[in-house]
């Protein structure tokens, strides 16, 4: 079934505060997307609501992964049904190795009795990590404990290639990395795109989408998508900046808290 | 985002057999019972001295007024003595059948014995089966039974039996040689290095009956020794006391690691005596691991008597619902240049109560002495609690001493990451408690970190939801 990812209307607040207010988004297989927009305007909370960390509730409308209602589902759940989130500051886990986390993660994918056997894991594992440029040793690493802001988020692009998700949302996975690291994570990402697989690529910047092309690129404002187009809207606001966005809109205050 | 987990309602291991003990003592304890012990046993009078002289000690010892709640145990309502059969099997042949199908429910491969030195498993009072690997004994290694031992090995026994824990050191410990049955006694001879561990695997079987083995290893000069015992009771609706004695001598250059995994049923006392001195260089490793029990007291302990002498203890206890861990270590700097380690890590959920209580102490003579004490702490839930009563003593101004205390939750923010890859809450939860005692289970033999993991599981699962 060709993936078809789908936000209506979508409310969610932080300890009684709203800070989504009313996000709609379709996203299809094969395709694309970027959410772009200054700080404060939601984004990162749109990608920690859609894979339902607990801090944020969502107040009103929906989510749906081929028809499947994602807002009813546990965090797992999510994870199962084929939703990645590669996360802007991914926690650390101390005594849990990076390699028996993967395989935990992988065979939680799978039935019991159906584990992916030991030997396929580590192949698999070291040759995507291969194509990271990740030291070995990464995999006998306690998870992210002491990684750089670059190393965790080559880690992010490890998982989601070994995960194999159906969507994807990379939340400012460009944050923290210099341009080589930005080259093989946009390559990890680049080697990732699929018919059936859906990429949601927020960030504040254009450089990323230099080497990962969108196929359609979202403004966000105010806890709101305002303004949709092709990739040459990310170049005008990396050109331009954002303000003639807010003018054209007649936006003050782009940030959630004033609308 | 909340899912429903099973409960544990079971206590895993709380299966009991069918199998017929052939003597009882019944319950109470009077010189008499303490008599009939010793002369089944066929006891010297030396012995039987020492037992009576302990029983007056225990009657004339207060309880102490420390540590946890002993209000309900009632010493009137123990039994103290049970022998299971007749004799000992000298191989697994001859072991009967029922004491076999017990050790097969608590899951000992039979396999895993060809990798063993020795196994010498105690049901109830008595070590039933006990068989050695006949290289250890061409290098002179006695690795038997505590009664056998003294028996067989008269000399060594008495010259050492008693003298790192003397009856009068505290009130169980009087308890212990009062009534003490089975256990095990290792000896290993000047620069012996046994490569395998010498396993025990034993069990409480009897309800009521108080399991009081006392265990004595002697490692000569040079010579390295790991002992391991693991152990697992049935469940019983009224109280059951364990109180064990171990004694540990560490000659000069010599390396002793001792290493226990004790899982009791949730109404058993486990207050347990444990202590070695290390000579000149000579190292001392307690790793051990406490989990269930309604209260435990223990404290493994080394006595830095020897210049270079060092001191480990690992622990890590788990406390659930109406369950307290008081546990920790003592370290007893009385020599030059010794140093000591205590890592402590602990865990309560479901409202149970964690507490490290360590001592560490430097003599006048402990110069340049150092100790490091590590305590952390993982809180599963709001119920539960923790606490760390850390003592020490300092009578040298050139010593060194660090401690370091964490306490920490089962945060949000780790299990949302470890979910958002397809982890169930419990599965995220085991995972981070697992991580958390990695330090401890890494230390453990191949098949008692899979049965530790095993146990976190079981306790785990029913945290959450």
């Amino acid at each position: 079934m060709a993936t078809q990812f789908t936000i209506e209307g979508l409310k969610a607040e932080i300890e009684g505060k709203e800070i989504l207010k009313g996000l709609s988004l379709s996203m299809k297989g094969g395709e694309i997307h970027a959410i772009m927009g200054p700080n404060g305007t939601g984004k990162s909370t749109l990608a920690s609501a859609l894979m339902g960390h607990p801090k944020y509730e969502v107040t009103e409308g929906s989510a749906e992964l081929n028809g499947e209602d994602l807002l009813e589902m546990g965090v797992d759940e999510r994870a199962r049904a084929g939703l990645f989130l590669a996360m802007q500051y991914p926690s650390e886990i101390t005594g849990v190795t990076n390699s028996d986390f993967l395989r935990s993660a992988i065979n939680a994918r799978r039935e019991e009795g159906n584990e992916i056997s030991l030997i396929k894991f580590i192949r698999q594992m070291e040759s995507k990590m291969k194509e990271l440029e990740m030291n070995p040793e990464f995999a006998h690493r306690y998870l992210n404990e002491g990684f750089s802001g670059g190393e965790k988020k080559r880690n992010e692009i490890l998982q989601m290639m070994l995960l194999d998700p159906k969507v994807v949302i990379l939340d400012e996975i460009d944050s923290g990395l210099d341009i080589d690291a930005l080259k093989i994570v946009a390559q990890g990402v680049n080697a990732m795109r699929a018919d059936d697989r859906a990429f949601l690529i927020i960030t504040h910047y254009q450089r990323l989408l230099n080497y990962v092309k969108p196929d359609f690129v979202h403004v966000m404002m105010q806890g709101r998508i305002v303004k949709s187009g092709g990739p040459e809207l990310a170049e005008r606001l990396e050109a331009e900046g954002y303000d003639w966005v807010k003018a054209e809109l007649g936006i003050v205050d782009e940030t959630v808290g004033q609308a | 985002m909340a899912k429903s987990m099973p409960e544990m309602e079971e206590y895993k291991y709380g299966f009991r057999d069918e199998h017929k003990a052939i003597f009882q003592s019944g319950k109470g304890l009077t010189p008499e019972i303490v008599r009939t012990i010793s002369e089944m046993k066929g006891e010297p009078e030396w012995m039987l001295n020492f037992r009576l002289k302990s029983l007056d000690q225990f009657n004339k010892m207060a309880m102490p007024k420390w540590g946890g709640d002993l209000d309900d145990l009632d010493f009137d309502d123990i039994q103290y003595y049970v022998k299971p059969s007749e004799k000992q099997g000298k191989t697994w042949e001859e072991v009967p059948q029922e004491i076999k199908e017990t050790f097969d429910k608590l899951g000992i491969p039979e396999a895993e014995q060809k990798f063993l030195a020795g196994v010498s498993a105690q049901y109830e009072s008595e070590v039933v089966y006990h068989s050695m690997q006949e290289d250890l004994e061409k290098q002179g290694v006695i690795f038997t039974d505590t009664d056998t031992a003294l028996r067989e090995h008269p000399e060594i026994f008495r010259e050492h039996f008693g003298t790192v824990i003397p009856p009068a050191d505290n009130k169980f410990a009087a308890l212990n040689s009062a009534v003490w049955s089975g256990g095990s006694f290792i000896y290993v001879p000047k620069g012996v290095k046994c490569e395998i561990p010498l396993q025990a695997y034993f069990r409480i079987n009897s309800e009521n009956m108080g399991q009081f083995e006392r265990t004595l290893i002697i490692a000569d000069e040079d010579s390295f020794v790991h002992y391991v015992e693991g152990c697992t009771a049935p469940v019983y609706s009224t109280n059951s006391l364990h109180s064990a004695v171990v004694e540990i001598i560490v000659k000069k250059n010599a390396r002793v690691r001792y290493t226990t995994i004790q899982n009791w049923a949730p109404n058993i006392y486990n207050l347990v005596t444990k202590r070695a001195v290390a000579d000149e260089n000579a190292t001392m490793e307690w790793v051990d691991g406490n989990i269930g029990s309604k209260l435990t007291m223990k404290y493994p302990a080394v006595i830095l008597r020897g210049r270079g002498a060092k001191g480990m203890v690992l622990s890590i206890a788990v406390a659930g619902k109406g369950q307290h861990q008081d546990a920790g270590a003592k370290m007893v700097h009385l020599a030059p240049d010794t140093t000591s380690t205590i890592v402590s890590k602990s865990i309560s959920k479901h409202g149970g109560k964690v507490t490290y209580r360590g001592l560490c102490s430097f003599g006048r003579d402990a110069e340049g002495a150092k100790a490091n004490i590590k305590c952390d702490t993982l809180i599963l839930d709001n119920q539960s609690t923790s606490d760390t009563i850390p003592y020490n003593e300092i009578k040298n101004d050139n010593v060194t001493l660090e401690h370091e205390a964490t306490v920490s939750k089962v945060s949000e923010d780790q299990l949302f990451y470890l979910m958002s890859r397809g982890l169930s809450e419990a599965e995220a939860t085991q995972m981070i408690v697992m991580g958390f005692i990695e330090p401890f289970t890494k230390e453990l033999p191949m098949e008692y970190a899979v049965e530790m993991n095993r146990l976190i599981k079981f306790e785990m699962e029913g945290s959450i939801g």
